[in-house]
């Protein structure tokens, strides 16, 4: 083997001392490649200002009431979207795992169904449901036109709900196959049902693992609310192209949707942070890498490296 | 002494591997009783038989005046619904060999699990009982941690402490210490040897000749889905019939 020579042959009498000042190494190529960015960055921004926008009507828009209103609703969609979604995930994920197949049928079927149709195409089909079944009607409980009881509101909320709950079955299905099955063994062996089992020892795990995916779903629910324009449900984007079919301010409006949209995604994602965060804590992986942590500090100060 | 646990028959294919072979034994109150044997001679699956963990082909267990997940009705065996199953399962404690604690909970969370989910206790009672087990193994000062920052011994001590909670008539434990680093066997030998002197009825597969030996009423040797020798452990230890065991105790022993 061949290790190559220092450079410098050290004396151990010439070795300093432990407090000996250090001096960072430099990185010229980060410093180059910022000041490249910022300058493509100063140029972008150069351009869209020069352009023929008028910034002005971006910003007088901005904080239009029919702007706020339309956001207020992409916000509800999106909210009671994620709801239905996940207890639909949660649901047809825990049924995907159950022993009875006639359940774990049912539920591949909801997912094969709805993971396999577009979800504009599924939300054009919830609005116009009412022309397969003109009525709703459950005896005892509900006797209406269907067009009264699936408004465009809650086809969007059906539609994206029902499509985002077929993604979560799959990931709830494989966050509990990822429960370790000694665990489980263990819990059958204190006299746990398999109820019990599942809603303390496997669902709390299950849900750690899933907590990142539900934050991209959260992030992905807001923008896909915007598909919900095409049925006439009055939500941000669907607000702009109503003022923009009369101003003419197209690319104003939209920009206008953008910003907000990139708000509210903002917002989501410092939340999920946090939540992941937090949930960390108690988790398992994060305690063992407190721990190890906390002993390398504790070996790193004994050998006198702090 | 009255019984505490009869095994009768037990057979048990996986595939057309034959893994039990019919085996019959009886267990009394305050006994200790140590299963040795060969790496797949079926000790684990023996014991998971046991309690129901595996159902067995043939055979049953006999547990506190009941057949394990079956009801006898007219000379036929009715297989139980899984809630009566469970209540029958945590008559018998099982401590594993990589100890299955679950992660989410701490120390004290997994002890008081059973008690308050299955027994019904209530959370001040459960943890009350709860901490008294975590002193006698041992961990009571490491009640709020979490499984992951515990050493495996420690995990096997608390995983004892968390099948004891559950009051069982009978514990079982498939090699308690095979995953642990040979420097923390004995702390775990140690609790189960407390366990023995208390009168606890216990069945141990173990692959610890030296606690067989000391501890075991009886001990038995498994090979091939078979029990070969059953007795004392000065018995069968020293002076085997069975050239078989023989065999494998010569090899275990040196
Ligand atoms: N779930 C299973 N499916 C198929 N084969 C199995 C299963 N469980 C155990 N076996 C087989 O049954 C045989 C006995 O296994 P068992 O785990 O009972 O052995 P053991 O005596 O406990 O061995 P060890 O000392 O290594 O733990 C082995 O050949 C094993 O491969
Ligand atoms: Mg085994």
């Amino acid at each position: 083997m061949n290790t190559p020579k220092p450079s410098q042959w050290l004396q151990v009498s010439d070795l300093p001392g432990p407090d000996a000042p250090r001096h960072r190494l430099a990185h010229p190529g980060r410093w180059v490649s910022g000041a490249i960015g910022l300058l493509i960055l100063a140029l972008l921004v150069r351009a869209f200002a020069m352009g023929q926008i008028r910034w002005d009507v971006v910003g007088q828009f901005l904080t239009a009431r029919v702007i706020i209103v339309g956001f207020g609703w992409t916000l509800l969609i999106s909210a009671c979207a994620l709801a239905l979604g996940v207890a639909l995930g949660l649901g047809f994920g825990i049924m995907r795992t159950a022993a009875n197949p006639t359940l774990r049928f049912a539920a591949w079927l909801y997912v094969w169904i709805f993971r396999g149709t577009p979800v504009l195409l599924q939300l054009l089909i919830w609005f116009n449901i009412g022309l397969v079944f003109p009525r709703l009607y459950i005896p005892g409980l509900v006797d209406e036109r269907m067009v009264d009881v699936v408004t465009p509101f809650v086809a969007a909320v059906l539609g994206l709900g029902v499509n985002e709950g077929s993604y979560l079955t799959e990931v709830v299905r494989g966050g509990i196959g990822s429960v370790d099955r000694g665990q489980i063994e263990a819990a059958n062996t204190l006299g746990m049902t398999p109820g019990q089992t599942m809603w303390r020892i496997v669902l709390p795990q299950t849900l750690r693992l899933i907590l990142p995916v539900l934050g991209n779903s959260a992030v992905g629910m807001l923008k896909f609310s915007s598909l919900a324009a095409t049925i006439a449900m009055g939500e941000m984007l669907n607000a702009a192209q109503r003022i923009y079919f009369i101003n003419g301010a197209v690319i104003e409006l939209l920009f206008v949707c953008s910003i907000w949209y990139l708000a509210g995604t903002t917002l989501l994602s410092i939340g999920q942070f946090y939540l992941e965060r937090h949930f960390g804590q108690s988790a398992a992986g994060a305690g063992s890498r407190r721990q190890w942590f906390k002993t390398r500090s504790r070996q790193a100060i004994a050998s006198g490296e702090a | 002494m009255s019984l505490a646990v009869k095994a009768v028959g037990i057979r048990k294919q996986f595939g057309t591997h034959e893994v039990l072979k019919g085996l019959d034994l009886d267990v009394s109150y305050g006994e200790v009783v140590c299963i040795l044997g060969p790496s797949g001679s079926g000790k684990s699956t023996f014991l998971r038989c046991i309690n129901h963990l595996e159902v067995p082909d043939a055979g049953y267990v006999w547990i506190d005046g009941a057949i394990v997940g079956y009801e006898l009705r007219t000379g036929v065996l009715h297989e139980l619904p899984v809630g009566r199953l469970r209540a029958q399962q945590r008559q018998l404690g099982m401590v594993f060999q990589h100890f299955n604690l679950f992660a989410h909970r701490t120390v004290l969370g997994n002890v008081i699990e059973g008690p308050m989910v299955v027994r019904g206790l209530r959370r001040a009672e459960a943890e009350a009982r709860a901490m008294e087990l975590l002193h006698q193994v041992g961990m009571a000062d490491r009640a709020s941690s979490y499984p992951s920052q515990l050493s495996g011994g420690q995990k096997q001590r608390v995983a004892i402490a968390r099948a004891l909670a559950m009051e069982p008539r009978v514990m079982l434990f498939d090699e308690p210490t095979s995953a642990l680093d040979p420097e923390l066997v004995g702390e775990v030998l140690e609790v189960m040897r407390g366990l023995a002197k208390g009168g606890t009825t216990m069945i141990v597969v173990t692959h610890e000749i030296g606690f067989a030996r000391e501890v075991a009423d009886r001990v038995l040797v498994m090979i091939d889905g078979e029990i070969r020798e059953m007795g004392k452990p000065e018995h069968v230890l020293s002076n085997p019939g069975d050239p078989r065991v023989r065999t494998f105790l010569s090899r275990v022993l040196s």
